[in-house]
């Protein structure tokens, strides 16, 4: 019968050790989990808004398990509260426990004070999804920007934060850019904070 | 000749591999999702466990390109390359295999460490769920496949070297019925699958090659 072992091992799930992190698991088993991801949302969904908008859901809860996680474990339970902290902290550490790497570029925007963009040659998710053409504009790493806007909320950084692809020259596979626009107040407390 | 199969540790180190939290909880996700879509736990086991399914087909593949598992001749060894090896070269932790029945045809397959289930506590609400649903999918979906693919691979040796005027295919179709005898999340020690062979058929393959 189920659930009648004898050796229970931890009673609350919040008791048991908390892991280093190193433990990892094939590419292909994410990537078959994140296409299945994909496609049962595709058949929820009759318009393409929809899928990113599920799909950026899907990764906004990562993100909020992923900053606290992470800022427990890495940071010694310290969380950023200036914007370029944050920023550097998704940049960096987030990019580099989630994809093993850091992020290729973290730069300002030019046009607008709020912007901020966040770019990969190829993000890990897109690695083996290919886009049809009558799917127009849509990037899978709307995931990502979940992610990071999950982190962003609830670190106190309010942001919309979307993805775009962006060809370039020469290469076979566009390149992806996670634009984030913080919110207003983002920016006055951060005035007010000198 | 073709080259001797691996040991699952060097599989595992021959594979790409990420970070086993993001796999866990883009599972987790997944998971929230379906029980906010559909509401009803029993839904969202079929669901997984369909999920399951479609992926383990492809797997299966994979794992057959990059094993250099030439021979799975019965259930037994296919249960056995999958506990070593499969488990190992996908999760990077490896299952035993217990319990057979007498006639070989039901085994239970044991994990101790699940990367599904990090940081997964099940609310008094889901109590009816199986939250791995998708690995019995997954074993599902690939045992039925791992020997039809094997005797595909070895007829076309065959018939390169042999070539011979005709070419019936016999192929090995294997249907099995997994389920969950225990499960950690439920307060057991362990996961435990039982898998069992439904039936074995082999099938004719309509393949002539002298047309």
């Amino acid at each position: 019968m189920i659930g009648v072992g004898k050796a229970k091992q931890y009673t609350n799930v919040l008791d048991k050790p908390l892991s280093r992190g190193r433990q990892e698991v094939s590419l292909s088993a994410f990537a078959f989990l994140f296409s299945e991801l994909v496609q049962y949302n595709q058949t929820q969904v009759d318009s393409i808004t929809e899928l990113e908008r599920r799909l950026e859901d899907a990764g906004y809860a990562v993100g909020a398990r992923v900053l606290e996680l992470l800022c427990h474990r890495e940071k010694g339970n310290r969380r950023e509260t200036r914007l370029l902290g944050i920023l550097s902290f998704i940049h960096s550490t987030v990019w580099k426990v989630l994809f093993g790497k850091v992020a290729d570029s973290l730069e300002k925007g030019t046009e607008h004070e709020d912007e901020y963009m966040i770019s990969e040659k190829e993000l890990l998710v897109n690695r083996f999804i290919s886009v049809p053409k009558d799917m127009g504009a849509f990037n899978c790493g709307t995931f990502v920007a979940g992610i990071v806007k999950g982190v962003l909320d609830n670190a106190g950084f309010p942001a919309v934060v979307t993805a775009h692809s962006v060809p370039i020259e020469g290469q076979q596979r566009a390149r992806t850019t996670i634009l984030i626009k913080f919110a207003a107040e983002v920016l006055h407390r951060e005035a007010r904070l000198g | 000749m073709p080259p001797a199969p691996k040991s699952g540790d060097a599989l595992f180190a021959s594979v790409d591999r990420v970070n086993a939290e993001l796999f866990t909880l883009t599972y987790g996700a997944i998971v929230r999702q379906l029980l906010t879509d559909l509401e009803e736990v029993e839904e969202v086991n079929k669901q997984l466990d369909q999920m399951g399914y479609n992926i383990g087909t492809r797997l299966v593949d994979e794992f057959l390109a990059k094993s250099n598992v030439s021979r799975c001749v019965d259930f037994k060894e296919t249960a056995d390359v999958i506990a070593k090896l499969g488990f190992k070269m996908f999760l990077g932790v490896t299952a035993t295999v217990t319990n057979w029945d007498a006639e070989g045809t039901s085994c239970s397959l044991v994990l101790e460490d699940n990367p599904l289930v990090d940081f997964v506590e099940l609310p008094d609400t889901c109590q009816g769920l199986q939250y791995c649903n998708l690995l019995s999918g997954v074993i599902r979906g690939g045992i039925g496949n791992v020997i039809l693919s094997n005797v595909v691979l070895k007829l076309f040796q065959n018939a390169y070297s042999q070539l011979p005027e005709t070419l019936t295919v016999n192929m090995v179709s294997m249907k099995t019925e997994v389920t969950w005898v225990r499960d950690m999340l439920r307060g057991d020690d362990a996961y435990e699958m039982r898998v069992k062979l439904i039936k074995q058929i082999p099938e004719e393959y309509p393949y002539k090659d002298d047309d």
